[in-house]
């Protein structure tokens, strides 16, 4: 058996390093679109709102495993060749902008019908009643089902193992194989992730605390 | 009918106005003018339509039937006219719907900005104005939260005026308030109409209607069934649904 050091830290550190790329990635273009998709699902058009309704349904009701699986080979199969990076990039942001959708949906729909018509009376058009009326409030009310959303993505990112991809998990894998001491190894692997997703979720619990006594 | 500010063209026109909720029929052939600094006071039983009607003058709701011109412009439900009119008619709500994210200075200045693209400073003097006219500029630095609800009221129909609209909508404005805030509310509106706006309040305050109004109207299954001077309205109702219905409210004041 080997010893773990210096060395399979730092490979550990690396796959780390890769999680938290893929987490952001994933956050941010899954934020953008699942803005969009917010927006589709409470937008006054029927045919928006049905086409995004049938896209979250798809996202939310298979593994993100299977999606992952789809894009990776899907992409390669209409004869365009990327690396695993885009694959799994354009895969958490399809996933991550279904899930923050229906959160800000939700948070969207939170807000009370007035705002809306007190924006419509003022005059204001739709973009100036979106950005500044209702989703600083949507936002507001969704922002601990956002973190917890995140959580869930960083933790998500370890299927990425499965196309290949050297992320914290697979970093773990490699380095167990090499020492044959996966109990530790998981270990350390299991408290990076924690130490991560810890203070996230405390701070989401915190903000759904201080909403609720706001409401009060 | 004697209309004491009477003027050629009428700034807002109703005529054969009807509107279904589904089958439900909200408002039947529904005409009203209303002439530019005319007061009126719409009032009738919950469900009569008479917000309904009023909701339909800045498109709030959208009407099936008839037609509605505000200063010479056809209500379409093509954006255009909705923003043309919305424009010029302020509307202040039961509950206020002030942005409880900005601060009252922030809620009056957003639509001038946004809307009439006047500058920060531009915007913020004309809110200042009109908060000093309602009497709250004090608390222009507050969030609604932070304010009493007289004083939300207030502040909600200083916005409105920061559009400097050419009429003004209330929608039951003092229902939503406690008894000893809703002469403060009140009285900004009887301010207001002294200065002569052009305005048109459901509201169930007969004392407001004998003191400012020019007419009123009552409304019931969503029709207007009678109209008349303060005088001749609340002294000698015609109809039998209007002596009902007065007979129930001036009970209780």
């Amino acid at each position: 058996m080997a010893t773990i050091g210096f060395n399979e830290i730092y490979f550990l550190l690396q796959g780390l390093k890769w999680t938290i790329a893929l987490t952001i990635i994933g956050f941010i273009g899954g934020g953008i679109f699942g803005l969009l998709v917010a927006l589709a699902r409470t937008a006054e058009s029927k045919l928006l709102r049905r086409a995004t309704t049938g896209y979250i349904a798809v996202f939310q009701g298979t593994p993100l495993l299977m999606q992952l699986f789809v894009v990776y080979y899907g992409v390669a199969l209409v004869g365009l060749n990327v690396d695993a990076w885009l694959a799994v990039a354009i895969a958490f942001t399809l996933h991550a902008s279904a899930y923050l959708g229906e959160i800000w949906r939700g948070g969207i729909q939170a807000v009370p019908k007035g705002q809306t018509e007190a924006a419509k009376a003022l005059g204001l058009h739709y973009v100036s009643r979106i950005k500044d009326v209702i989703l600083p409030q949507a936002l507001k009310i969704s922002l601990p089902a956002t973190i917890g959303f995140l959580v869930q993505l960083i933790k998500g990112t370890s299927l990425a193992a499965i196309v290949g991809f050297v992320e914290l998990s697979r970093a773990g894998q490699i380095v167990s194989n090499q020492t044959f001491r996966p109990l530790t190894v998981f270990a350390i692997v299991g408290l990076m992730y924690f130490l991560i997703c810890w203070p996230l979720s405390l701070w989401g619990a915190r903000t759904e605390r201080r909403l609720q006594t706001a409401a009060r | 009918m004697p209309q004491t500010n009477a003027s050629q063209t009428p700034l807002i026109a109703m005529e054969g106005v009807g509107k279904w909720y589904g089958a439900y029929h909200a408002l039947r052939n529904v005409n009203l003018t209303v002439a530019k600094g005319e007061k009126i006071v719409l009032c009738g039983p919950s469900g009569s339509g008479k917000s309904t009607l009023i909701r339909c003058i800045n498109h709030l709701e959208e009407i099936q039937e008839g037609k509605i011109t505000v200063e010479g412009t056809l209500l379409t439900d093509s954006g255009g006219t909705v923003d043309a009119v919305r424009r010029e008619v302020g509307m202040v709500f039961q509950s206020f719907n002030l942005f409880p994210h900005m601060t009252i200075l922030e809620n009056c200045t957003l639509a001038p900005m946004r809307v009439k693209k006047v500058s920060k400073a531009e915007a913020e003097a004309t809110a200042r104005k009109y908060l000093e006219r309602v009497r709250i500029v004090d608390q222009a630095d507050k969030y609604p939260a932070q304010l009493s609800g007289g004083q939300q009221q207030r502040a909600a129909i200083a916005r409105a005026l920061c559009m400097e609209p050419k009429a003004m909508l209330f929608d039951e404005p003092t229902s939503a308030l406690d008894p000893e805030m809703v002469k403060e509310v009140l009285d900004t509106m009887i301010g207001l109409a002294r200065d002569g706006m052009t305005m048109i309040c459901v509201t169930h305050e007969m004392g407001f209607a004998r003191q400012v109004a020019d007419r009123v109207i009552f409304m019931a299954s969503g029709e207007i069934i009678e109209e008349g001077s303060p005088e001749d309205f609340f002294s000698n109702p015609q109809h039998q649904r209007t002596r009902a219905f007065l007979g129930e409210i001036l009970a209780h004041h």
